[in-house]
């Protein structure tokens, strides 16, 4: 497996007056798993839906290992949807069955979480439970490439490890992969990201990179709830993680007068900035324009 | 002070509720996290009273004091935002007035003013969810019952949807919600750890972090798969007894090492 696994080169796509997606270029190469983040409607799924050829670009070209994506070259493609794309009133093996022969493989063998499982109803199973048929339904040709629309969402921490030991083992073996994610720490286990808003991507590269000058302040108080009130409400693009509060891009002194004007007692510490906070700010950027 | 006690439901042979007592107190956050199956949602409508119990008792307000947001949906598809609202509101009697108000008033707190006249079919995800939410609160309930109200969702509106949540209970609200997002749960007042419809352990988070006993271990390669999971790039392992070999690197655990090192000793502990 050599070369660009998927490419797009000044890619749009527009519904209407709407431009869901605004000239966008990226790729991704074989063994690298590249993280592609947003907001909800920023453009993530209609990206990924023009890479696979599932819908038509306005303009611009894309690239699915090596040609444009038609039902030829799908077939080294492994993908699992937002939406999963298993069939609810199908069991676990008629699913794996009907995935196996679209693609003209051998059927899986089902892992140990799913043992027992094979005459059940999908939609019977529990969320993670079905996450783990869709990705044994997508891996099951043995793809060259793989895209993932939220994987893990609504799955549990245990899960969510275990299709991350998957995804990793699959990039291990050469096949790249492009997978969108709101948890940020699975952000951090991507080789590479990709940031998009309103469209476009904004920013590309590491995790510094993405953040680029973002800048945040830690407020560390006893009662999390009544600061992150006050400052909320003085207009503060306020972030929690955990129970700390952090805001992003400000002046601690300026904060400082927020909290002593709702006497709020509490400590501020400037701390490298975080993706969400890059988010943040480019959120608040668009209500503002 | 509203509760759930010594609570066991049963769904054919399977025990999806296994005598769980959980108080949800007025003017607080209180956490449900947990797996797949293990019994989170099941809890949550069981102290809506969509879910019958087999034993154990529910204390909760009259229906026309709860508010409800399910897993699923919250919201119809073909409605507009501010129909929606308005329909829920209809049912509770809100009307006029005072219905203007108090969409307007909601309408602006969860962002939402500029998508008033769209379809929920039409919103993003991030948003129908806070549409779902204000639909729930749009009465001022006593007791607030959240199913995942953040999955799915964007780190953006998530942070919406807590304000809006921390707002219900500084307000008075006794507020129940269920995440897979273990950095809420830190956020609560209280957390409940649900595993095959137990209770693994509950408290404040400084009292589950305190109450956590054993040993975690960063490394590349685990020693015992069984008790070993993914942490970004390496891996984390547990040992329930101390003990990990001295070379080992030993780290802090988060809330989500505790929540994984306490399923893997139950899940480890009983044969399957």
């Amino acid at each position: 497996m050599t070369g660009v696994q998927l490419r797009a080169r000044h890619v749009t796509r527009r519904f209407g007056a709407f431009t869901a997606v605004d000239d966008v270029s990226m790729q991704v190469q074989p063994g690298e798993v590249v993280g592609l983040l947003g907001a909800n409607g920023a453009g993530k799924t209609t990206l990924i839906r023009m890479l696979l050829g599932l819908i038509a670009v306005t303009s611009g070209s894309v690239e699915l290992l090596g040609g444009p994506p038609d039902r030829q070259r799908r077939r080294g493609l492994g993908y699992v949807p937002q939406g999963l794309g298993l069939y609810g009133d199908l069991t676990v093996a008629e699913n794996l069955t009907f995935s196996a022969r679209a693609y003209g493989s051998a059927e899986p063998e089902l892992p140990p979480g799913l043992t027992g499982r094979a005459g059940v109803l999908v939609r019977e199973l529990p969320l993670g439970a079905q996450r783990q048929v869709a990705f044994l339904a997508a891996l099951a040709h043995s793809p060259e490439l793989l895209v993932l629309d939220e994987p893990t969402s609504g799955v549990d921490v245990l899960a969510r490890a275990a299709l991350w030991d998957t995804i990793r083992g699959q990039a291990e073996r050469g096949v790249g992969v492009l997978v969108t994610t709101h948890y940020m720490q699975e952000a951090q286990q991507c080789d590479r990201l990709l940031l998009m808003s309103n469209g476009q991507l904004v920013a590309q590269g590491s995790e510094a990179d993405i953040i680029g000058s973002t800048t945040a302040v830690a407020v560390h108080t006893g009662d999390w709830a009544q600061a992150f009130a006050a400052l909320n409400a003085a207009g503060q693009p306020v972030m929690l993680a955990g129970r700390a509060i952090r805001v992003a891009n400000a002046s601690p002194a300026e904060l400082q007068q927020v909290l002593n004007a709702a006497g709020i007692q509490a400590s501020l510490q400037p701390v490298p900035a975080t993706i969400e906070e890059r988010m943040l700010m480019l959120a608040r950027a668009t209500d503002a324009s | 002070m509203y509760a759930v006690r010594s609570a066991t439901v049963r769904f054919g042979h399977v025990l999806a509720l296994d005598d769980v007592t959980v108080e949800v107190p007025g003017g607080s956050v209180v956490a449900v996290v947990g797996g797949d199956g293990a019994g989170k949602s099941t809890l949550l409508r069981a102290l809506a009273g969509e879910v019958p119990l087999d034993s154990g008792t529910i204390e909760a307000p009259p229906k026309q004091r709860l508010g409800y947001l399910p897993a699923s949906s919250g919201s119809w598809a073909a409605l507009t935002v501010t129909q929606n609202i308005d329909f829920v509101a209809g049912i509770y009697g809100l009307a006029g007035e005072e219905l203007t108000a108090r969409r307007a008033e909601l309408l602006d707190r969860a962002s939402l003013t500029s998508a008033a006249s769209r379809l929920a079919a039409r919103l993003s995800g991030g948003m129908r969810r806070k549409l779902g939410f204000t639909m729930a609160i749009v009465h001022r309930p006593d007791l607030l019952i959240l199913d995942e109200p953040s999955t799915g969702i964007d780190p953006v509106s998530r942070i919406d949807l807590w304000r809006l949540a921390s707002e219900a209970a500084a307000s008075g609200a006794a507020v129940l919600m269920s995440t897979t997002y273990l950095d809420e749960a830190e956020r609560a007042a209280h957390l409940v750890v649900l595993d095959s419809g137990k209770v693994l352990v509950q408290g404040s988070y400084d009292q589950v972090r305190a109450g956590f006993t054993g040993v975690v271990t960063q490394t590349g390669e685990p020693v015992r798969a069984e008790w070993a999971w993914r942490r970004g790039r390496v891996q984390h392992e547990y040992w329930p007894g101390g003990g990990p070999p001295p070379e080992a690197t030993v780290v802090p655990p988060d809330l989500e090492d505790i929540v994984i090192a306490l399923s893997l000793a139950r899940r480890n502990a009983v044969p399957s």
